[in-house]
């Protein structure tokens, strides 16, 4: 074997085994940026069928199938993933700590996430994906009318939802025990917070979805009744677990993206952010008001007036904490020295962009009028602009932003701002448009829709609205390509928060010597006060690192083994599955790992060196 | 830590919150206990909808056999009292006694699932199965959940108790055994909840 070979496979061997936080949080980055490259090629197949009226481009099997991958994948594999990689790599910079709590569940996590996504998308090849939805509501899910597709989704959302739950519980700990000497919870910047808050929803959120997902598999398998009418059997009860979950998940997606926005914003505009305590407590009102409104999504399943108007009035006040962050955020940057970055245009764009959703979302709210929106282009258009003005916005902000950290380079400003503008246009054609199809009273999730009902000239403007978008996401993989060699020094924005105290590349432990945060903003408070560098907590010495594993892989493989046991009914292959990955756990238990120290010597040579 | 922890003579105080490590595992410990108090919401709230959902099938009162779900409570609740003394055991530092109850604990939780298959199969043989109705389908999904859990806890004490048989309590084995006791305490209490829920409203309302 030459030289170059062996470098090669320690390197995989190297990113395969890895806990350090940084390393799975880009690997989560790459990992949700392919999952939603591929969501978005379903979401072009679906506007070019809807291009025409009475079209023919995919069957109607088919359209429902892209509808359901398209959904299901940029939920679950995209916005979550993409938003893990950065509060992976950020939030332990954030908070002046050299790891996250457990590095080997983080690993882990990943690793779950990964497997459970290649299972779901491989349903692709093996008799067809899913078909109901991304709700994938009974009895459309049931057995009677879902072939195996629904199988590979509940499996593969099983498996990617554990990891997802091991995830938010390791950003709970970490955020309360591994905080720097002197970061109070109050002192901590805003993006761990909304990090903070959408790991607690996440921990309380998926359980309900992992016993609906539990529910129908076993229904699908192994003929239990749940859902089953003539049997007794209720089929609200999945709507109700599906959205106890599910209305949750919006709020896990998108208070991380209000994070990145007031860091963007607060660093673009060199001002403190406005009103800071009132934003955390915004946060955390967001996030209990969030697990109080499931019944929204079913407005006209029957629940009965009272019902309704209970979860209409706690909806619409979901209205006053969100309005509270707006006008935050527009006195964050009242006054502000404004540098309109990529990163500062998206958080810029975001805000009237958002503001519509939020409109819309309180029209929906209107349980008396939710019967003439339901189920209509007027949702489509209410959630799109929520998610893509709101998660997408901010992930997209977030990645100019925190990119020269991440990777070691600048994104170029000039494509970033075409990306940016073409972007913006993009969205608002495709999505602005949809109000009107919908109350014109064109229904979601329907293959094609007829000539002559005046539907064809707003549905030929949002799929050009979507091209613009394509062309967009194309226009940032050539900035991604093309920038590459722009070396980015350590803190290329005159940052405020602790990641920018760290060199670029950042090293393995991150901080050679813990620092002390002293003010709110750690970094700028320091910058002020005249100190070239943060105060430290503790002399230079050695640096306990834990060792790297390869045994989340393994776990991982083992439960998709297991899932093609499951759903091929062939019951000694998920024994075997199974056997692996619980295998792999009394290993984990019984052997004693105490990871390694990284010598003082290394530590001042870097040190030297950076 | 570590490398000192074997000294058995210099542990302090509360050997399972010693370390940074330990205290991460028990405060994640206590959020995985709240997910799974979800989880097991998510499970009574659909027991609760279907129990009623017979399909002309056996119901609750037809088959729910109370005298032998009060032993099995009551041999669940001394079992997590035996848990209570190892931990006892431990803070003392007494570790052989502490492996003692801790081997105590298993050997009832194995009872109480050894009766509760008994009552399973008991149940089957009148005509209450898995896919006989939404209120079989249901009963046996929450009650069968517990029983995984019981399950699990007494392979992870097992696995925990063989490793650790010698060479004494250190700041990496006390966080483990802790876990492993508030692990099965949680699932004592969910019992008390499915006696209450499934059981006694099964049989009374």
């Amino acid at each position: 074997m030459s030289n170059s070979q062996a470098l090669t496979k320690s390197a995989l061997w190297d990113w395969l085994t890895t806990v350090d936080h940084k390393k799975i949080g880009i690997m989560y980055l790459v990992a949700g940026a392919f999952f939603f490259a591929l969501g978005g090629l379903e979401a072009m197949l679906i506007r070019i069928q809807l291009m025409f009226p009475e079209s023919n481009f995919v069957s109607a099997q088919a359209f429902n199938e892209l509808i359901t991958m398209h959904g299901t994948t940029m939920i679950f594999l995209a916005a979550m993933p993409l938003l893990f990689g950065l509060m992976n790599f950020i939030v332990p910079l954030q908070i002046g700590a050299r790891d996250v709590a457990f590095p080997f569940l983080n690993s882990l996590g990943f690793w779950l996430f990964l497997s459970g996504g290649i299972l779901l998308n491989l349903s692709w090849f093996f008799g067809g994906a899913p078909d109901a939805g991304w709700t994938a509501y009974v009895p459309l899910s049931s057995a009677e009318y879902a072939s195996t597709g629904l199988d590979y989704y509940v499996l593969g959302l099983q498996i990617s939802g554990a990891g997802t739950l091991i995830g938010g519980i390791n950003f709970l700990v970490t955020i309360i025990t591994m905080r720097a000497p002197g970061m109070t919870m109050m002192k901590m910047p805003l993006f761990t917070w909304s990090s903070f808050v959408a790991s607690a929803l996440i921990l309380f959120a998926f359980p309900a979805l992992t016993v609906g997902l539990f529910l129908l598999m076993f229904e699908r398998l192994f003929g239990a009744n749940y859902f089953i009418v003539e049997a007794g059997g209720n089929v609200v009860i999945w709507q109700h677990l599906f959205w106890i979950f599910g209305h949750p998940e919006v709020y896990i997606l998108v208070l991380p993206a209000f994070g990145i926005f007031s860091e963007v914003l607060s660093t673009f505009s060199k001002k403190r952010l406005f009103g800071y305590s009132a934003m955390v407590f915004a946060t955390l009102i967001i996030g209990f008001l969030g697990f109080m409104v499931w019944a929204h999504h079913m407005f006209t399943v029957g629940m009965g007036p009272v019902a309704n108007a209970i979860f209409a009035v706690a909806t619409m006040a979901i209205a006053v904490p969100t309005g509270i962050k707006i006008f935050n955020w527009l006195l964050t940057i009242w006054g502000g020295r404004i540098k309109f970055t990529t990163a500062n245009l998206f958080a810029l764009g975001f805000i009237p962009s958002f503001v519509l959703g939020g409109v819309t979302g309180v029209m929906l709210a209107t349980s008396a009028a939710n019967y003439q929106f339901h189920d209509t282009y007027f949702v489509v258009a209410h959630f799109h602009y929520v998610i893509i003005g709101g998660v997408v916005f901010g992930l997209f902000a977030g990645t100019f932003y925190w990119w020269p950290k991440i990777f070691g380079y600048m994104l170029n400003e000039t494509l970033g701002k075409w990306f940016f503008w073409l972007f913006l246009f993009g969205f608002h054609l495709t999505f602005f448009v949809q109000h009107f199809l919908g109350l014109m009273g064109m229904p979601r999730r329907v293959a094609s829709y007829l000539d002559g009902q005046g539907l064809n000239d707003l549905n030929f403007i949002s799929t050009i609205g979507a091209f613009f978008m394509a062309v967009a996401f194309i226009l940032l993989l050539v900035n991604i390509f093309v920038s590459r060699n722009d070396k980015a020094v350590a803190d290329p924005w005159d940052g405020r928060t602790l990641e920018w105290a760290t060199p670029t590349p950042v090293p393995e432990y991150n901080f050679a010597q813990t620092p002390v945060a002293r003010e709110l903003d750690a970094l700028w408070y320091e910058k002020m006060q005249g100190n070239k560098k943060m105060p430290v907590a503790e002399p230079l010495g050695d640096i306990h690192m834990p060792n790297g594993s390869i045994l989340p892989v393994i776990m991982s493989i083992g439960l998709f083994i297991a899932s093609f046991g499951f759903i091929y009914h062939t019951y000694w292959i998920s024994v075997v599955g199974l056997g692996i990955t619980l295998g792999c756990m009394v290993v984990r238990s019984v052997k004693e790992d105490h990871g390694y120290h990284i010598p003082v010597e290394e530590i001042q040579q870097d040190k030297e060196v950076g | 830590m570590g490398h000192a922890a074997h000294n058995t003579g210099t542990l302090p105080p509360n050997p399972e919150k010693a370390t940074l490590e330990g205290r991460n595992k028990f405060l994640a410990f206590w959020f995985f206990l709240g997910g799974e108090t979800v989880l097991f919401a998510s499970l009574f709230g659909t027991y609760l909808g279907l129990r009623n959902g017979t399909a002309g099938g056996p119901t609750a009162a037809d088959i729910f056999h109370l005298p032998l779900v009060f032993i099995m409570t009551m041999i669940l609740l001394t079992s997590s009292l035996t848990s209570v003394f190892a931990m006892l055991a431990m803070k003392k530092g007494n570790f052989k006694q502490m492996l003692v109850w801790m081997w105590v604990t298993v050997a009832l939780g194995v009872t109480f699932l050894g009766l509760e298959i008994y009552e399973f199969i008991d149940y089957t043989n009148q005509g209450l199965t898995f896919t006989s109705s939404a209120f079989g389908s249901a009963f046996y999904t929450l009650v069968g959940f517990h029983g995984a859990h019981v399950a699990f806890g007494i392979g992870w004490i097992i696995t925990l108790l063989i490793r650790y048989r010698k060479g004494g309590l250190t700041l990496t084995n006390a966080p483990k055994f802790y876990l492993a006791s508030l692990y099965w305490h949680f699932i004592d209490v969910v019992w008390v909840f499915i006696f209450t829920v499934v059981y006694l409203m099964g049989i009374g309302g």
